[in-house]
This record gives structure tokens, C-alpha cells and sequence, in this order.
């Protein structure tokens, strides 16, 4: 069928099965707006700025598991859009971009609103097309949403110059994808699952290192079945949040800088690392040489290049987390005694009886960890809890209750302030049914505030709990503990009146501090359905605990501070 | 840990920007490259890029591990039993002694290619040491420019 570049984009997208598209047009992408304009199978969000459409095609990604699709112009466009794209190449989120570029004749002359956009993305992107022939567009969108999704997936750019799509040509979709340079391996090598499950056999004190990887592959069921009957304890990732349950008696916590103690003494002691889908980020591990001392290391990723990378490896399998777990369990499933394991988890007990995560409440102030618990009371497995980047986010991954995954999303590699709220419009676009929270502080709400608009004439009734202790907080509390407290531009005292900021856009505020407010807001909040901003004056100088400081090993943690 | 050098071929998809991805992929990642070349593979739409590169083994590993990962990458060798080769060019002033700089380039497997009003061009085409020999040797007669090619290798 005879039809404009344009065209084909819009096509493609509906091919593909695309529902919502988050962007902001521009000139060299004028003739794209122009056929989405034309159709009604996708609805197109109109964010207030580039950076939040890619943070919203990435909640919705990491929301639903399906590719999120985000468009953009060229130039300003696209280098707004950079924040985003390297946002969900750090935690392997499938997404594809689509970018206007100058029309071919002019690129390379520094045309107006002329980059180099596949220049400036290839780090930050798992692969990016500049179209440089109409004849390869319906190939190369097709390629992109298979590169995007499969194997380790990541987000995929698309630079489509402005005369590409003005001009006509036959469109046919590809029905398969035939790139002979790029096969990922899903299958993990068989007899390295059965020498690693040899291993686990034999292991006193065996632990399941959970990451975002098991998300990713949907293997969160298999996981709980494999630790299960193992009876095998078990540390989750900031990323891995909600595979085993709160509830979950196996689940230890969260281990890392601001993992809990039982978890990093867990790391410290065991014998057999079991890690499923995660990287050994230097936010995990501490002191590389310290980490998981005594233990020998399987590793299941399904990038050989996480393989080795930190940590030397002693069972190396390349495979998707689903596969290989199905083929532990079975060559485990009636050939283990969860009894071998008892006195180590009794070990791990004693350790999380003797410090558990906790704080010390207050009847003064809200405490930040008390308003998290509070929202995972109230809200609890009905909600999707986003959050930006700081202590906000910690005190999240610390104390509420994450029951299934996907319930939670963080920019956790990149650590991507202002990715919360507009995260959160795209993970409400994906999971209408869910109540959508974002979490997060007042220094990375501001980073993205444009977006009260775009959520008030969409009517996403996104939530924005602001946990406002007029710092820049985690900056502050590294600045107490090993800058003498020298709070250099860390102190937020003058901010917007948050309330007034809300309304003025569309949205409902709330002032909160005392804890019935936070209730009488959070119950008012979810009934009005409509976007809003609840300001929770909290403890000011409240620090995330315990702490394993920069370069420390996992056992050395402050387990608390005082003045 | 100890660093070793290692020439590695990189069989790629014969397209635009490939060059650049991987040689971004080594500024991006902290890797070193001594020498670099790239000729399109005859009768294909492949590419061969050689490498030489130095680090620990971890860093060699990693490095082959992420060209793989690259979509173009058709395969990573990373060299072991190989036949390696690297081709230079010295100009040398015509008031040289000429018979020398041909004995010279004899010796390495080279000559004279070249002749000017006011210069002599000369090239060899040998193994990396001994090209570096050679150009050590030249230095007696002056000479103007020098030119290396880089490294190929094929595998034995």
C-alpha cells in the first residue's frame, strides 16, 4: 500500500499494538503529528516536556511489561528525551523512541534544531536507527520494537528525518524479524543448571539474590515456588521489590547501602550466592572484596556481559530467569531437604530479631518511615507506588509493604530525579483499575512539577505524596555524617506553596502534619480522583538507616546516629 | 592485575555508525585501543575491524563480552594462534643514501615504492615488533614521515 513515511510510523505503532503514545511535537516531527491527528487506535498523552513523555513510556512499561512508545522532535526535543532514554537503559525497561530529525539534505550542515541524535543516545540506548531511506522504515520500526523486548531489553531510538516522512512509498510490514547478528539465548546451559542445583544440594547456608532481572521475565511465581520449597532465605534488589511478598517469611529484606541487617549479614556469611537477575551494582555489593566472602557464586543473566563483571563466578548461566529457575526447580524439586538449611535460618532470625528495620516514632512530627508504613496500610496491595530519587525512595523500599511485582517503580540504576510523577501518569495510562502513588520529596517533585498539567487535562488522578523536610535529603544526611555538616546547597527551605502549585494547575493540594491530616488527605485524595499534592511536613533531619557507607563492606553498618 | 595485549577481530555488519559504536564503546568503558582498522569483508556486507588492545583479563573479557552485545556484531575472535601483520610508509629525503634505505627495507620484507623529485617512499609490511624495529632503524636517514597502518591478523 502506497503511503507517506508519516504514515508508516502510525502503522507500525498500530501493528504493534500501541495504545497510548506519550510526546510532544515539534517542526521536524510535524508530519508524524499530522497522521496521529488523523487516526483514533492510540491516544496521544501530551506531556509538558520531553524528559517526562520517556519517563511515562517507561511507567508505562514497567507497569504493564509491554513496550512503552514515546515521540519527540529533533534537537531540544530529543536532548530533553536523553534523561529518559538512559533512565531505562540503567534498569533494562523496554521502550521506543521515536525522534523527528532535519531533513537528510540537511544534516551535518548544523541545521536548526539539528543534533546528533544517534550519536548522542548510542550510549544510553540498547540500539538506535538514523532512517536514511523510507524503503527501511517498516524494517526498522519492526526491528525495534523486537530489539526493545527481547533478550536483555532496553529502549530503542528512532531518528526519523523530516523529509523521510513526507515522502511516499509502498508500505509492507515485516511479519518476522531477521537480524542475523543479534540471536539472545533464552536457554540456559543444562549442564551448568544441573551443576549449580549439585551445588545448592550441598550448600549449609545457601541465599537467593533476587533482582530486577526476575521482574523483567516474569518469574516472580517461580521464584516464590523455588524458595519455597527449598526453604531457602532469601534478599531482594531495590529493584526486585515485591517478587516475594512482604509477607513472605523466606524474604529477609533489602540488601545494599540501605539494606536492612539481616539481609547484609545474610550476604556476609553465606556460602552459595544464588543470584537471579541481578547486577552486583556497587550499591549492593559495598566493598567488592568483602562481599560474599565465603560464598561460591551462581549467577542466571541473561546479559553475559553482567557475567563475571564484578564478582567472579563460580556457575555462570546465560538464560531468561524463567527458563533456567523452571529447570532448577525441576531438577531440585524432590531431591532437597529444607531441613539442611534450618539452622542458618535460624542464624538469620536471631540476626533479624537482634536489629529489624524499624524507627523511632514520634507524636510530634511525622516521621517519613511512619507516613510509608501508613500508606501501605491504608492503600496496601490496591496500589502502584512510584517514587523519585533520595531518601523518599529508601524509606519507600524500606517499610511498605510491596506484596507482587510491578507495584513498584523506581529509577534505580541511574537514580533519576523527576522520574517519579511522570513515571506515575504513565503506569496510571497502563493500570487505569490501580491507585497510583507517587512517592517522593521536595526537591525531585519540582523536577517534573509541569506535569500537574498534563495529568489535569487527562484526568490521571496520579497521587503525589511530597515527604517535605526542606532538604535535599539524602544529600544533607551524607553531608551530617562525612562533610561535618556542611549542608552546602542542600538546604530547600524557600520552595512553592505546594497546595497553591497543585490547584493552580487543576489538581487538589493538601497541607499535612499531623497524622490524622495524612489520613484525612490520603482518604480524601483517593475519592476525588483527580491529581493531587499531599505536602507532609516530616522530621527534618530524619536519616535513612542503617547505612553501609560509601566503599564499606555490607556488615559494616551504621545501625544508628546520634547527635 | 597484570595487563596483556590482545588482538582481537570484530566481524560486523557492514553500516553506517558501526565504526563508531565500537570505538565509543571503548572511550565510553575506560578501554584502551593501540590500533584500530576496518576493510569491508570482499563479497559480503560484513566488515573486519582488528583491534589491539591491552588490560587484565577481566577488562579483555568484558570488552569481548560487549562487542558481542553490540546488534550489529556478527562475531567477537579474540586471537590466539594468528598470522599478524602491520604495513608502514617512511618518506625520506632523495640526499639519503639510498642503497642503505633499500638494504634496510629489505631486511623487513620491504622496498622502495616510491621515487620523487625530492623525496623516496619506502614501505614494509611485517609483524608488529619488527615494524617498530624497522622504524627504529630508519632514524639515521632522517626520515621525513611515517605512516603506520595498524594491525591486521587472521587466525591460523
Amino acid at each position: 500500500m502506497q503511503m507517506s513515511g508519516a504514515q508508516m510510523v502510525c502503522e507500525a505503532l498500530i501493528i504493534e499494538g500501541v495504545q497510548t503514545v506519550f510526546g510532544y511535537p515539534g517542526g521536524a516531527i510535524m508530519n508524524i503529528y499530522d497522521e496521529i491527528y488523523k487516526q483514533d487506535s492510540f491516544e496521544h498523552i501530551l506531556n509538558r516536556h520531553e524528559q517526562a513523555s520517556v519517563h511515562a513510556a517507561d511507567g508505562y512499561a514497567r507497569a504493564t511489561g509491554k513496550v512503552g512508545v514515546a515521540m519527540v522532535t529533533s534537537g531540544p526535543g530529543f536532548t530533553n528525551a536523553i534523561t529518559g532514554l538512559a533512565t531505562a537503559y540503567m534498569d533494562s525497561i523496554p521502550m521506543v523512541v521515536i525522534s523527528g530529525q532535519v531533513p537528510l539534505s540537511l544534516i551535518g550542515t548544523d541545521g536548526f534544531q539539528e543534533v546528533d541524535a544517534v550519536g548522542i543516545s548510542r550510549p544510553c540506548t540498547k540500539h538506535n536507527y538514523l532512517v536514511s531511506d523510507l524503503a527501511d522504515l517498516p524494517r526498522i520500526m519492526k526491528e525495534a520494537f523486537h530489539i526493545a523486548k527481547t533478550g536483555r531489553a532496553g529502549p530503542v531510538l528512532v531518528d526519523i528525518p523530516k523529509d523521510i516522512t513526507a515522502e511516499f512509498g509502498n508500505f509492507i510490514y515485516p511479519k518476522d524479524v531477521n537480524i542475523p547478528t543479534y540471536k539472545p539465548k533464552y536457554k540456559g546451559n543444562e549442564r551448568q543448571i544441573k551443576k549449580a542445583s549439585e551445588a545448592i544440594k550441598k550448600a549449609k547456608k545457601p541465599l537467593l539474590y533476587i533482582g530486577g532481572g526476575v521482574v523483567l521475565s516474569n518469574a516472580s511465581e517461580l521464584v516464590r515456588e523455588l524458595a519455597d520449597f527449598g526453604q531457602i532465605p532469601t534478599v531482594e534488589t531495590l529493584m526486585a521489590r515485591g517478587v516475594m511478598g512482604a509477607k513472605n517469611p523466606l524474604l529477609l529484606g533489602m540488601l545494599g547501602m540501605h539494606g536492612n541487617y539481616a539481609s547484609n549479614m545474610a550476604m556476609s556469611e553465606t556460602d552459595l550466592v544464588i543470584s537471579l537477575g541481578a547486577r552486583f551494582d556497587d550499591r549492593v555489593t559495598g566493598k567488592l572484596s568483602e562481599f560474599a566472602k565465603y560464598a561460591d557464586v551462581i549467577h542466571v543473566d541473561i546479559d553475559p556481559a553482567n557475567i563475571g563483571k564484578l564478582v567472579n563466578v563460580d556457575y555462570p548461566i546465560v538464560g531468561d530467569i524463567t527458563l533456567v529457575v523452571e529447570k532448577l526447580i525441576e531438577q531440585l524439586k524432590d531431591d532437597i531437604n529444607p531441613d539442611n538449611y534450618k539452622s542458618w535460618r535460624e542464624v538469620l532470625n536471631r540476626y533479624d530479631n537482634l536489629h529489624p528495620q524499624s524507627y523511632n516514632d514520634s507524636d510530634e512530627v511525622i516521621k517519613p518511615q511512619w507516613a510509608i508504613e501508613r500508606i501501605g496500610e491504608l492503600v496496601g496491595e490496591d496500589a502502584i507506588i512510584t517514587s523519585d530519587v533520595g531518601q523518599h525512595q529508601m524509606w519507600a523500599a524500606q517499610h511498605y509493604p510491596f506484596d507482587r511485582p510491578r507495584q513498584w517503580i523506581n529509577s534505580g540504576g541511574l537514580g533519576t530525579m523527576g522520574f517519579g510523577f511522570p513515571a506515575a501518569l504513565g503506569a496510571k495510562k497502563g493500570c487505569p483499575d490501580k491507585i497510583v502513588i507517587n512517592i517522593t520529596g521536595d526537591g525531585s517533585i519540582l523536577m517534573n512539577v509541569q506535569e500537574l498539567v498534563t495529568a489535569s487535562e487527562y484526568k490521571i488522578p496520579v497521587i503525589n505524596i511530597i515527604l517535605n523536610n526542606h532538604f535535599l535529603g539524602m544529600v544533607r544526611q551524607w553531608q551530617t555524617f562525612f562533610y561535618d555538616k556542611r549542608y552546602s546547597e542542600t538546604d530547600l527551605s524557600y520552595q512553592p506553596n505546594f497546595k497553591a502549585l497543585a490547584e493552580s494547575c487543576g489538581g487538589i493540594g493538601y497541607d499535612v502534619t499531623t497524622k490524622e491530616e495524612f489520613d484525612e488527605a490520603l482518604k480524601d485524595a483517593i475519592e476525588k480522583d483527580i491529581v493531587c499534592f499531599i505536602n507532609v511536613a516530616v522530621d527534618r533531619f530524619e536519616n535513612v538507616l542503617p547505612m553501609v557507607p560509601s566503599g564499606g563492606a555490607l556488615y559494616n553498618m551504621l545501625l544508628d546516629h546520634k547527635e | 592485575m597484570q595487563k596483556v595485549r590482545r588482538v582481537i577481530s570484530v566481524i560486523v555488519m557492514n553500516e553506517s555508525s558501526v565504526l563508531a559504536r565500537v570505538s565509543g564503546l571503548f572511550a565510553g568503558r575506560g578501554y584502551n585501543i593501540e590500533s584500530l582498522t576496518v576493510a569491508p569483508i570482499p563479497e559480503s556486507q560484513l566488515s573486519h575491524i582488528t583491534i589491539v588492545t591491552n588490560g587484565s583479563e577481566k577488562v579483555i573479557e568484558q570488552i569481548t563480552k560487549q562487542l558481542n552485545k553490540l546488534i550489529p556484531t556478527l562475531k567477537v575472535i579474540e586471537h590466539e594462534e594468528m598470522v599478524e601483520k602491520e604495513m608502514v610508509l617512511v618518506k625520506f629525503p632523495i640526499d639519503a643514501n639510498l642503497s642503505d634505505i633499500q638494504a634496510l627495507c629489505s631486511a623487513y620484507n620491504g622496498g622502495i615504492v616510491n621515487v620523487g623529485l625530492d623525496m623516496v617512499i619506502t614501505m614494509v609490511a611485517d609483524e608488529p615488533v619488527r615494524v617498530k624495529n624497522f622504524i627504529e632503524a630508519t632514524k639515521r636517514y632522517n626520515p621525513i614521515e611515517i605512516v603506520r597502518g595498524g594491525v591486521v591478523a587472521i587466525e591460523r
